[in-house]
């Protein structure tokens, strides 16, 4: 709750976007050129040590969101203010040391770790592609990286293939912390688990945010966990953002239709009341 | 239709700087057609400059490209010093044998390595299996020329099948019917010859492909449908195994034609490989560049109707080269 | 009324590279009646799709099926030859698998692909296979059949593709569909309208359906029983109404805790820690005692000794855990 007390301070904002467009060129089966605005004028701001969730039915635009602020994608129009500066116009020197404050976690992160590295070798890379540490502040970075989000030291000698769906998002996360970005993008990093597990991560993400002072911008379309992790929530249709605002107003009182109907679609157990009780 | 119009861009230009490239290096090779003349002490040195003149050899390589280019517009694509003739219609006749037998190869090397593959893919590990990978494997470590060689010697021996050129003495007095008996009589050595040699890489290609595609989840779900084996296997895994197997398949074309020149030179058959060899030999300098410039439209457009096949057999090339 | 599909006593084991066999279900019981919609609730690795796979004998190569029945309509599938099999498969049990856009063959227009399973199963002429191929769509796609028909898997959208599959799967009206996880890679809303194309398909059809899944909020007015798997063990077993209101088993019940629920509680539970289970899954299984023992908050001595039984609570509620036992 130390969160909301910080918004409040007129504090400059970790994350700022403006009119974000992108366009994908496209043709369809006719044969006639046709433009597909993937992103059509996104504005936000987020704050540092805060969540924002970025909710919406696919092919909304959320992971070509998430392309653009990693400098996966380049946006068509529209700029990204990151810590006070434009990531556009960033030079050569200062986009190397800024951009690995921006890190990304996919659904499925098998297909970012290299099957054919160890546990330790995924956490080592980024450790000494900085350049600064020596061999020992390595593996005791890599311990502490492991203790940090919950994994046992005795799996650095696997493949990533050979861990579960949980420990293998924990280990992405690991990798992340390793570049100590400020801010996370988590691109439906819970959808391809099970619940239980996605407790687990999500304990995980909010202990970091005590701890690290991480910034979230958690794309997912499970509006529950969204609405359990955010500080506020973005609802995206169609390439816009058409509903923004804190957690709680945005479930309580949803103002646009593409909002309550994506809240009427959320599973939910009705059927537990003595489970409430406890 | 756009991914199809770049393929066919691609390959004129790959013609026009194989042609580029080939007229420049019979200009940097030692020695031409009239050195031989030169030796001959009743040929007056004069003579041999008005020839060379004549030929046009005297002027500078690109004039000479350009007067190629504008004989070739005419039909023509020089002129055979030793034939005496224009070189494109001595070519084509060549190269129409060269293509029958390249093309009938191509077609019963695939005929055997399509069903052949698939059924052993579906047997992998067994028996069966192994014997026809065994035996693949010992056919693929013989040398073309020993394979041609021994097939020659086993048919002069047996006495078989007609073991050189492409017809029989008095050829011209068969009846319709007979004269295409005589050439496909005469077509046996080669055609064998050729698909021994390329159907061992044809077979294990389709073996790979095939048994990679067999563990697919979408053979799985075909499988929990109870569609029958014999569909499963031709009308789903060996489509959804085609794209490599088409790229092969161009290339296959170019295999079995440098392999052709090869096998028609040991067996007499008059297509384009014993002509380019003489031509070379005697520094028949159009010729030389013209037989290589059709082997390699022979393998451009095998290539090009491979890319059309792909484009027919994946919907997804379709919508993607649309989309771009 | 008396059961459509049995399962008795079956255990499933996975050949390891090594040799050794490692069971993936244990002594695995139940009945599905007609037209009843069974939900199997468990995470990953619990065994689900083992036993989605093992009950049409799909199974991976090095899978063993060492102990068991599973009786359909007076044949025990496991032991039918591979024929028979074939004959049921797809018509009578239909199986729908995980992911929706690996199921489906890349270069194969969807209709024909549904086409081919009618043909698989009935001698029609060739007017007639159209025609059913076309009366299937209208059921599924009843906006646009012919569309779809015309459209490859990939110019399709996740939903539109899981459709097909219940397509293919309802082709031949076959009396039992098998799901395994149909809707998990789909979004909310279109989750939503494939379980409802599941509703409809019941009534119209009267099918009995396993549907299996993760996400226990999915069967919540969805499913008439629920089967909780751990460890390739049934935990708890019971209606949909009792399991999911009020769950006995102590992994079901941390299950249920698991999910966030800022819905329904009042006042504000954002970002306080949700009561995860503990511990990394069902891979590290004790050699003895309840399989759930490392992980349980409510475990006894006894646990670690020996294996519980299931203990029936009432006529059809039955939990495997000691603190049920008298
Ligand atoms: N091919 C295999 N070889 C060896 N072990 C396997 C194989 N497939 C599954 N297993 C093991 O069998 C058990 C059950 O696996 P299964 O895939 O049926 O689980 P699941 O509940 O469907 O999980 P998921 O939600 O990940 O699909 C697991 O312990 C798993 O590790
Ligand atoms: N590389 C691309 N080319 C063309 N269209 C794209 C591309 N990537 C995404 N899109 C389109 O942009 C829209 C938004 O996509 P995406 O960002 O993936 O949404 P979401 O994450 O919400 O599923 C979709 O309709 C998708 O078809
Ligand atoms: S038997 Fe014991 S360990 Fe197992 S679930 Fe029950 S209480 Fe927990
Ligand atoms: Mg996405
Ligand atoms: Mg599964």
């Amino acid at each position: 709750m130390k969160v909301e007390a910080t918004i409040g301070k007129n504090m400059q904002p970790l994350l700022r976007v403006e009119n974000l467009v992108k366009r994908y060129a496209k043709q369809s089966l006719a044969g006639t050129p046709e433009e597909f605005l993937a992103l059509d004028g996104v504005s936000f701001t987020v704050f540092p040590g805060t969540t924002l969730a970025v909710v919406g039915e696919s092919g909304s635009g959320k992971s070509t969101l998430a392309a653009c602020l990693a400098c996966l994608e380049s946006p068509t129009a529209g700029s990204i203010w990151f810590a006070g500066r434009e990531i556009a116009k960033l030079e050569e020197r200062a986009s190397r040391q800024i951009r690995p404050q921006i890190q990304v976690i996919f659904q499925d992160p098998a297909s970012s770790l290299n099957p054919r590295w160890s546990v330790m070798e995924v956490l080592a890379e980024p450790l000494i592609l900085q350049r600064k540490f020596t061999r020992e502040e390595i593996d005791r970075g890599i311990s502490s990286l492991l203790e940090r989000v919950g994994l046992s030291p005795d799996i650095v000698e696997r493949s990533p293939t050979e861990l579960s769906g949980g420990q293998r998002q924990r280990l992405a996360i690991a990798r992340a912390l390793a570049l100590e970005p400020k801010l996370l993008i988590l691109d439906e990093a819970l959808s391809a688990l099970d619940c239980s597990v996605q407790a687990q991560i999500a304990n995980l993400l909010v202990e970091l945010q005590g701890s690290l002072e991480m910034t979230y911008l958690f794309i997912t379309h499970d509006l529950a966990m969204a609405a359990h992790l955010a500080d506020e929530i973005a609802v995206m249709d169609r390439g816009r953002i058409v509903e923004q605002g804190q957690a709680q107003k945005i479930l309580k009182q949803p103002e646009q239709e593409t909002t309550r109907q994506l809240l009427a679609a959320v599973p939910r157990l009705t059927l537990v009341p003595p489970l409430l009780e406890q | 239709m756009r991914y199809l119009l770049r393929r066919l861009g691609h390959a004129l230009l790959l013609l026009a700087g194989v042609s580029v490239l080939t007229f420049l290096f019979t200009a940097l090779a030692p020695g031409t057609y009239f050195d031989e003349m030169r030796m001959n002490p009743q040929i007056a040195p004069e003579t041999i400059a008005a020839l060379r003149a004549q030929y046009g050899l005297d002027k500078p390589l690109p004039l000479r490209y350009a007067s190629w280019l504008s004989s070739l517009v005419h039909g023509e694509m020089g002129f055979s010093f030793a034939y005496n003739s224009p070189v494109a219609p001595l070519l084509l006749v060549r190269a129409g044998n060269t293509l029958l037998l390249t093309i009938t190869s191509t077609l019963l090397a695939w005929a055997i390595a399509l069903p052949l593959g698939t059924w052993s893919a579906e047997r992998m590990g067994r028996l069966p299996d192994r014997l026809l990978s065994w035996g693949t494997a010992m056919l693929l470590v013989i040398p073309d020329l020993a394979l041609a060689l021994g097939l020659l010697v086993l048919a002069v021996r047996s006495g078989w099948f007609p073991t050189g050129g492409m017809a029989s003495v008095g050829f011209e007095t068969l009846s319709p019917f007979n004269k295409l008996r005589d050439v496909a009589l005469h077509m046996i050595l080669p055609v064998t010859a050729l698909v021994l040699s390329t159907l061992p890489l044809l077979f294990r290609h389709v073996r790979a492909a095939i048994a990679d595609i067999l563990d697919a989840p979408f053979l799985l779900a075909a499988l929990g449908h109870g569609i029958p084996k014999r569909t499963l296997l031709y009308r789903y895994a060996l489509p959804a195994a085609a794209n490599p197997l088409i790229s092969l398949f161009g290339f296959s074309i170019g295999m079995l034609l440098s392999g052709s020149l090869l096998i028609e030179v040991v067996m007499s058959w008059p297509g384009l490989g014993p002509l380019l060899l003489e031509a070379i030999l005697a520094r028949d300098l159009y010729v030389v560049i013209g037989g290589i410039l059709f082997s390699t439209f022979f393998l451009v457009g095998g290539n090009l109707f491979a890319d059309l096949l792909l484009y027919w057999a994946d919907p997804r090339i379709r919508t993607e080269s649309n989309a771009q | 009324m008396i059961a459509i599909l049995e399962i008795q006593d079956l255990h499933v084991s996975y050949r390891s590279s090594g040799g050794g066999l490692c069971p993936a279900l244990t002594s695995v019981s139940f009945g599905l009646m007609p037209g009843e919609i069974m939900g199997v609730l468990g995470e990953s690795g619990s065994g689900k799709s083992t036993l989605a796979g093992s009950l049409v004998r799909l199974l991976p190569a090095n899978a063993r099926i060492t102990r068991g029945a599973v009786q359909f309509e007076g044949t025990d599938l496991l032991r039918a030859n591979a024929d028979e099999l074939r004959q049921i498969r797809g018509r009578r049990i239909s199986l729908i698998f995980q992911e929706p856009s690996l199921a489906l063959h890349p270069t194969m227009r969807v209709g024909e692909q549904v086409r081919q399973v009618l043909a698989a199963h009935d001698s029609l002429g060739k007017g007639a296979l159209n025609e059913q191929t076309r009366q299937v769509f209208d059921q599924v796609f009843p906006e646009e059949p012919d569309r779809i028909s015309h459209s490859y898997p990939h110019q399709l959208s996740g939903g539109q593709r899981q459709r097909v599959l219940i397509a293919q799967a309802i082709a031949c009206g076959p009396s039992v569909v098998i799901a395994d996880e149909p809707t998990a890679s789909l979004d909310p809303t279109t989750q939503m309208e494939i379980l409802g194309v599941f509703r409809n398909l019941r009534e119209k059809l009267g099918l009995a359906m396993i549907f299996i899944t993760h996400n226990p909020a999915l069967l919540c007015g969805f499913a008439d029983r629920v089967l909780v798997l751990y460890a390739g063990k049934v935990a708890e077993c019971g209606s949909a109404e009792t399991v999911l209101a009020s769950p006995r088993h102590p992994y079901t019940k941390a299950l249920f805790h698991s999910i966030p629920t800022v819905f329904d509680r009042p006042g504000n539970t954002r970002k306080t820690k949700l009561p995860a289970i503990l511990g990394d899954s069902a891979r590290s299984l004790p050699i003895r005692g309840c399989p759930f023992e490392p992980r349980c908050t409510e475990k006894m001595d006894i646990c670690k000794e020996r294996e519980p039984a299931a203990v029936n609570l009432s006529a059809s509620h039955t939990v495997s855990c000691f603190k049920y036992e008298s």
